[in-house]
């Protein structure tokens, strides 16, 4: 297991290595970038947006549901969803909805190429193709990832003001009022040195095992399904690791 | 010119390939033959560098492209074109962007040369109406021509050409194999294809490389092929009665040829 694990990050911090040298062609590597910056971007804004909405809300309803205290003011909901948002539920929870989303996608997209020999074909060409293949998704998810979880927070945040408002919890006025209150602006920088560890992670991760698939359709699977796991369980570990250091 | 010298590859404790020599001409189809399993294709990876080998070397033009790294590497792969046995097209790019992409990359090309380019190759293959077409649209003879319309799109020196005929009727066989045959001489390329294709090896068989268990068995041309005494050759090319009536009746047609030059008369021909 111990070599197994040795093996792969071996291969994994070669692979990063391959990445680094002169393109081609600039441009056609701008365009790939640009490609990828919509794939995982734009493509994943959808669920971003609906996932981030629903975690605001329920953090609102549940907060709520737990602070019964008549001491404790109503503006505190508002205080423990923007901070959770910012926090925890933005950055963690939508990067590991990423990392099923875009991490499935970046592993059988490579994986596929590989088996199909496409790969072998750009290599022939003269084309360094870890870094024209793996090197834009991984610049593209460190670009948009951190954009999407500002998105995530910032929806996150608006779900719950509509949730209060809506099940009679708390006003838009007693709402505002708390996400004003004790804000602190290193959350922030917290949440995003977060989200561009965990972007490299997420695109990093399954491109190693897309790119390195050896068999058939079964194996682009499995390769897919590790790569989602392998991607979560570094996303949790790194949160951890992340919250022991900077906070 | 393809010269290999003394070619060793193996996967763990297996050897696959065994001390292959051999030289590949330019302006001639070389075919590599040989059963299932006898290191074609992993010979044909070795050649083009997608496999590194164990010990030996492989010269393009007397350059020795195993010891170079990949950036001394890249001006010889830019001057290689291949065709894989699956076609290998680039399945989110349509017919034309397949073909574009290496321009794309590689020249300096406007975008008005470029397309002209293009539609060159394409009806080089001749291949119409297909442009806009995604790879799953196209069938398998189509992809082989997109394939090599992509091979051919840098005026490569060089073509290498993976079991060109498999999963295709012998009609579209035909077709592909006298499209290679052309495009060589046309070109002046060195052209290598792997194939267990018996039609391609009696049709464009300028040069010959059988292999058995790793080994180059026996070398020479499709003519030569006729009167070889070698007895794994002879089994795996003539293995059916159908092939051996058709070694008969050449070995005959070739005797009369020579018989009517000898007399200072023109060989008879079919028609």
């Amino acid at each position: 297991m111990e070599f197994r694990f040795f093996y792969h990050f071996g291969r994994f911090l070669l692979m990063l290595k391959g990445m680094f040298s002169r393109p081609e062609n600039f441009r056609m590597y701008w365009k790939e970038f640009m490609k990828q910056c919509v794939d995982i971007g734009i493509g994943s804004l959808g669920i971003v947006a609906i996932i981030s909405t629903f975690l605001g809300a329920v953090t609102t309803v549940q907060t709520a549901y737990q602070l019964t205290s008549a001491l404790i003011p109503k503006s505190t909901i508002a205080m423990v969803v923007r901070d959770t948002m910012i926090i925890e539920l933005a950055p963690t929870l939508i990067c590991i909805v990423l990392g099923g989303v875009v991490g499935s996608k970046i592993a059988s997209e490579l994986g596929n190429m590989r088996i199909s020999e496409q790969i072998d074909a750009q290599e022939i060409m003269g084309i360094n193709t870890k870094a024209y293949l793996i090197g834009p998704k991984i610049l593209a998810a460190l670009l948009t990832i951190p954009a999407l979880v500002v998105i995530a927070a910032f929806l996150g945040i608006f779900g719950g003001l509509e949730a209060g408002k809506l099940s009679g919890i708390l006003s838009h006025e007693q709402f505002m009022e708390g996400l004003r209150g004790q804000f602190d602006g290193y959350n922030v920088f917290f949440a995003l040195s977060k989200s561009y560890t965990y972007a490299f992670i997420i695109s990093s991760v399954p491109a190693y095992y897309g790119y390195h698939v050896q068999g058939g359709a079964l194996e682009i699977g499995k390769a897919s399904t590790t790569a989602v796991v392998v991607s979560c369980v570094m996303i949790l570990f790194a949160d951890y690791a992340l919250a022991a250091i900077l906070l | 010119m393809i010269e290999l010298r003394n070619i060793r590859k193996g996967f763990g404790e297996k050897e696959i390939l065994k001390d292959v020599s051999a030289t590949m001409e330019a302006g001639k189809t070389n075919l590599v033959i040989g059963a299932s399993g006898s290191g074609k294709t992993v010979l044909m990876k070795c050649m083009v560098g997608l496999i590194p080998v164990d010990s030996g070397q492989v010269l393009y033009n007397g350059e020795d492209f195993t010891t170079m790294d990949d950036n001394e590497k890249k001006p010889i792969r830019q001057a290689i074109g291949m065709l894989f046995q699956g076609s290998a097209l680039f399945d989110s790019m349509t017919v034309e962007q397949n073909i574009l992409f290496p321009l794309d990359m590689f020249s300096s090309m406007s975008y008005k040369e470029k397309r002209k380019r293009v539609q060159e190759c394409l009806d080089r293959v001749e291949l119409k109406d297909a442009n806009k077409k995604f790879p799953a649209e196209i069938s398998g003879g189509m992809k082989k021509r997109v394939g090599i319309a992509r091979a051919i799109v840098l005026n490569p020196k060089y073509l290498f050409v993976d079991e060109p005929n498999s999963g295709l009727d012998p009609q579209t066989s035909l077709v592909i194999d006298k499209l290679i045959k052309d495009i060589t001489v046309d070109y002046n390329i060195t052209t290598v294809v792997n194939t267990h294709d018996m039609n391609t090896v009696m049709e464009s068989g300028d040069h010959i490389i059988y292999m058995h268990q790793g080994k180059k068995q026996w070398e020479g041309s499709n003519e030569d092929i006729i009167f070889s005494e070698d007895k794994l050759l002879n089994d795996f090319i003539f293995a059916s009665e159908f092939f051996q009536d058709i070694k008969e009746m050449r070995k005959m047609e070739i005797f009369r040829d020579k018989n009517w030059r000898s007399k200072g008369g023109e060989a008879p021909t079919n028609s």
